[in-house]
């Protein structure tokens, strides 16, 4: 069961865009909401009120800044949960059997009857996507809402992953990347998306959409306006170095 | 990464219990009877001991049989059935050979190759991991591999083999930290990891959490890191080069064996800790770590 599927009929994933995501930590709390409440155990939390908090989390937004000399920074929202790898260290490192990847869309789940919460696959994942949940002591990781996104009992624009409902930029987008053809796939090659850390061979079928360039003005930010200071002011400098 | 003890306790007795099995298996030392049920017995204690430490870090214990299920793609489920299978050999030919006198040279070997196996696959779970740059190298599985020989020789009382193994031990200990200072140094920085190099120099502006959490915990551990050139000192003399001396330099003997084993065994604790505590995880990156 560990073994990787051949190839996937659907390669379900996510389209990020780093240029629209506006860190507000949406997805962060629709993801928590709809996956405490639906498959698998919930997501639990260890002193949530008290003076040291944590929790188990499937998704987590994280900012960064990136300053090229001389230039104003730049500040990015980089929200990252399972990239659902073609090639899933977390799957074939797993001595149960519990983690695994479909056949039919590749999503990567845990089957929670069968996981012994030993770790291995998290520490098999270059981007920190599986928490051990605390509580129930079983490996948590995106589901990509496989109970949202073919359940006939939601409205039909509800059939997608709660973090993609929810956003308000329009930041994530959901779809089969492994069809040249669909809406994700022409976005990709439209602007250029990325892997993270292509050069781990995990072959990640989520994507990120870099940032568009922005202006940058010719004038470095916050030049002094005057050194040496002429006429009046140069007359009123002198005149209060005196007092 | 998080030194788990139990985890640390697991490789390095273990390791000593199918090392010794391993030179058992092979007629060496050449005693029968009340002594070889001995050796049998350590050998035995030191291998489940460690196997049973290793499940105090499950946090789903119940669901522990499936382990041994996957053993076609997975290293910890192969090491799992090796161990197992190893030790129900090994306890066919103990039986064989301490109340019936009988030889078992051929499945004596063949139990010794798959306490080497199970060695190697134990190796194997930290080796594959490509996130963690300093296992992913060929000289893990040599050394976790002369660790248990080596200490499982000193345990047969072979004083000689086993010095000749420690101090060879000791040369792979030190490679194994250059190359992993070198791979490590390697890793790639948080402009790689992100994407967002061609953008500048990208630096952290806020963590994507307050509070900890099970990856900071598990895999960003950076304790170990602060006093490594200490540790690695300490383990590098206790555990190979100061018993390699005492048993290849003074006359062999039960004391001096006893001295060279015990340093070993703190030396190898102390090299365990740092193995674990001082592996940085690429996902470190991601928290500019």
């Amino acid at each position: 069961m560990t073994a990787l599927p051949e190839k996937t009929d659907k390669k379900l994933g996510l389209v990020i865009d780093l240029d629209t995501c506006v860190g507000c930590h949406g997805c962060v709390t629709a993801c928590k909401g709809w996956n405490t409440q639906n498959y698998g155990a919930p997501l639990s939390d260890q002193d949530a009120y008290g003076a040291d908090p944590s929790g188990t989390f499937l998704n987590r937004v994280f900012s960064y800044e990136a300053e090229k000399t001389g230039c104003a920074s730049q500040t990015v929202h980089m929200p990252r949960s399972c990239l659902h790898c073609e090639d899933a260290p977390c799957v074939t490192v797993c001595p149960t059997g519990a983690s695994y990847k479909r056949e039919e869309d590749g999503i990567v789940l845990v089957n929670e009857d069968r996981c012994i919460g030993c770790g291995l696959c998290a520490w098999s994942c270059p981007y920190g996507a599986r928490e051990l949940d605390r509580e129930a002591g079983v490996m948590k990781k995106c589901t990509l809402c496989v109970d949202r996104i073919y359940n006939e009992n939601l409205p039909e624009e509800d059939r997608v992953p709660a973090c993609v409902r929810t956003c308000p930029s329009g930041a994530r987008h959901f779809g089969d990347l492994g069809d040249p053809d669909s809406d994700v796939s022409k976005l990709v090659a439209d602007r250029g998306g990325f892997d993270l850390m292509p050069d781990l061979g995990t072959k990640p079928v989520n994507k990120y959409l870099p940032p568009r360039p922005k202006d940058q003005l010719d004038t470095a930010p916050l030049n002094i306006v005057a050194d040496e200071p002429k006429g009046f002011l140069g007359w009123l400098d002198k005149a209060l170095d005196k007092l | 990464m998080h030194p788990a003890p139990s985890v640390i306790i697991f490789t390095t007795f273990s390791g000593l219990g199918f090392g010794l099995l391993a030179w058992l298996g092979f007629g060496i030392p050449d005693v029968g009877g009340t002594t070889l049920f001995a050796f049998f017995f350590i050998a035995y204690a030191l291998a489940v001991g460690g196997l049973l430490s290793s499940t105090l870090h499950l946090a789903n214990k119940k669901n522990a049989l499936y382990a041994f299920s996957q053993w076609r793609t997975s290293w910890l489920s192969r090491e799992g059935v090796a161990a197992v299978v190893t030790l129900l050999l090994f306890g066919l030919i103990a039986l064989a050979r301490i109340f019936l006198g009988a030889e078992m040279t051929f499945s004596g070997a063949v139990g010794s190759i798959l306490a080497l196996i199970t060695i190697f696959t134990t190796s194997m779970i930290y080796t594959q991991l490509k996130t963690i740059s300093r296992w992913n190298q060929p000289l893990t599985p040599v050394l976790f591999m002369l660790h248990a020989i080596g200490g499982g020789a000193l345990l047969a009382g072979e004083a000689k083999i086993a010095g000749v193994l420690l101090a060879a031990l000791a040369v792979v200990m030190w490679l194994h930290w250059q190359q992993g200072d070198a791979r490590a140094a390697n890793r790639g920085t948080l402009g790689d990891a992100t994407g967002l190099g061609h953008l500048g120099e990208v630096r952290m502006f806020e963590s994507g959490h307050t509070g900890g959490n099970y990856v900071l915990d598990e895999m960003v551990y950076r304790v170990g890191r602060k006093h490594a050139q200490k540790l690695r000192m300490i383990a590098l003399g206790l555990g190979a080069v100061l018993p390699a001396a005492i048993l290849l330099l003074t006359p062999a003997g039960h004391v001096t064996a006893f001295i060279a084993l015990a340093l070993h065994v703190v030396g190898t604790l102390v090299g365990r800790w740092l193995f674990f505590a001082e592996a940085e995880h690429v996902v470190g990156l991601y928290y500019g770590k």
